[in-house]
């Protein structure tokens, strides 16, 4: 065949748009989360599209042995009582502060939003729920992993005590600092999505979240957000303004 | 000028217009990718082997090219175990270089283009012949022989001056041959297994590579591999005629004879 048969030439010219037009259509389902006309929001939501389109909903990661345990850096707000660090943020700085001196007993977690049944947990309360112990993998950001032992309520379970609402699709999470950031409900709803007050065996440590962070297995480091404050479902996407990753110029679905 | 090169360039038939369009695309995502890949890995400029790897473990590779070689420092803040050679955390003590934010953003959004092109390039080179015409070596090109010698002549700036566009020499069907159907799949490969939601699907790819810190490894290296292949290129471009080449790449073959 003649390369230069103008026929053949239109036949690739269309298959070439044709598998483009296939892939950005992948990226119009209901309501992904905005791209504010940024093309690398765009690239970010077809990637999002593209994992929950093809991958397989709610497959475990990879869970090691004890003895597969590796040291790992603590990145990140490291105490947010600490007003030098750059996510500090007063009023919370002095709570936490002052909860931590208590040895949080006087800790609650808010659960409000989009659910039947608002409230808001005790440590004690949370450790009553049935709990999951996994050791996984910490991929971050960055380009170094890890792995550890994290041991928690799921947060599938506190979801379900909270009755959140059919039409709820995100779930987002405030902490302590200057940080907030949300997951889709497939991800919330993932066994492996834990609340997890435990690391390796004993309690969560203070430049790993105490007393609460959130385990998301199948995201980036930065979406296990430490230092666990207050939990909100909502119906819509949130940016959650200067505090969420979107504002600050990173991707907000990290699957990759 | 050698009698093999005299051939090459009677029979030119110049560029499909649809691998001039692949070409572009699939140039200027590949450029895209290599630089924001860079600007990645500055964050984090140490390589492992194995599943897992970070500061605080031994690196198989540290590469000076950003100020987190070797950084400042961490300071110990929890000790695991009672045992020695526990596992350990710590903080930093420095503020590093990260520019990931938009680096990633755009290293993704360039891999689409990539693979949709990619894959397109595919499908076009396979049902129109030009693969098995133009870019897989005949039985006679393999031989080291062969190659030896035309890399021997490359070396020595003897480059043929033929019209642009295939057929193509041995050595040069090799390199496009090797990063068409081995280092590029490669590298989405190796890309894919570094995911953590593709990881929880389909954990094999990680496998395959020996853990994703390995295949992060390996995408770095077979990056360096395409750097090395794209600089070649185009001095390879430069060599036979910039002009032409360029022309008979851009606009077609009408364009690049002269």
């Amino acid at each position: 065949m003649d390369s230069d048969d103008p026929i053949l030439r239109r036949r690739s010219v269309i298959m070439g748009l044709a598998s483009m037009g296939g892939l950005l259509l992948a990226g119009c389902s209901e309501e992904p989360p905005p791209t504010y006309g940024n093309i690398l929001r765009m690239g970010d939501v077809l990637t999002y599209e593209a994992h929950r389109l093809l991958l397989p909903k709610h497959t475990l990661a990879k869970e090691y042995a004890r003895s597969q345990i590796s040291s790992i850096p603590a990145i990140g707000t490291t105490d947010p009582a600490d007003p030098g660090q750059p996510l500090f943020l007063p009023d919370y700085g002095e709570s936490y502060a002052r909860l931590r001196k208590g040895q949080f007993a006087d800790y609650r977690l808010e659960v409000e939003g989009s659910v039947a049944r608002p409230g808001s947990y005790t440590l004690a309360d949370l450790k009553r729920f049935p709990s999951r112990t996994q050791i996984t993998k910490h991929t971050c950001e960055e380009g170094w992993s890890a792995i550890a032992e994290w041991t928690g309520v799921p947060l599938r379970t506190v979801l379900e005590a909270a009755r959140v609402r059919p039409s709820a699709r995100f779930v987002q999470f405030y902490t302590f600092d200057a940080a907030a950031d949300g997951i889709d409900m497939l991800d919330a709803l993932h066994p492996q999505t834990i609340l997890a007050y435990g690391m390796n065996g004993r309690e969560l440590p203070l430049a790993h979240g105490a007393p609460l962070r959130v385990r998301v297995e199948t995201q980036l480091g930065y979406k296990s957000m430490k230092f666990l404050r207050r939990i909100v479902v909502t119906d819509e996407f949130d940016d959650l303004g200067p505090f969420g990753s979107l504002q600050n110029g990173w991707s907000w679905y990290a699957g990759i | 000028m050698p009698r093999r090169f005299e051939q090459a360039a009677l029979q030119s038939m110049g560029h499909a217009l649809w691998v001039r369009i692949c070409h572009w695309i699939g140039a200027a995502s590949f450029a895209t990718l290599a630089v924001t890949g860079f600007v990645v890995l500055m964050a984090h400029p140490r390589l492992y082997w194995g599943d897992v790897g970070n500061d605080l473990t031994p690196a198989l590779l540290e590469l000076p090219i950003s100020r987190n070689y070797h950084h400042g420092g961490w300071r110990q803040n929890v000790v695991f175990t009672n045992e020695a050679g526990s596992p350990v955390s710590a903080s930093r003590t420095v503020e590093i270089f990260n520019q990931n934010g938009w680096a990633r953003s755009l290293h993704f959004l360039a891999g689409w283009f990539l693979v949709a092109t990619g894959a397109s390039y595919l499908l076009a080179g396979f049902f129109s012949g030009h693969f098995r015409r133009d870019l897989v070596p005949r039985r006679g090109e393999v031989a080291p022989r062969v190659l030896w010698r035309e890399l021997i002549d490359r070396f020595r700036w003897r480059v043929p001056p033929g019209e642009a566009g295939p057929p193509y020499g041995a050595l040069q069907k090799c390199a496009y041959f090797g990063v068409v159907f081995l280092a590029l799949p490669l590298m989405v490969l190796t890309g894919l297994a570094m995911s953590p939601a593709i990881d929880a699907g389909y954990p094999f790819l990680s496998g395959m590579f020996g853990g994703s810190q390995s295949a992060r490894t390996i995408h770095f290296f077979v990056f360096a591999a395409l750097v090395l292949f794209a600089i070649g290129h185009v001095l390879m471009v430069v060599l036979s005629g910039f002009g032409r080449q360029m022309r008979a790449m851009t606009w077609g073959k009408r364009y690049g004879q002269r």
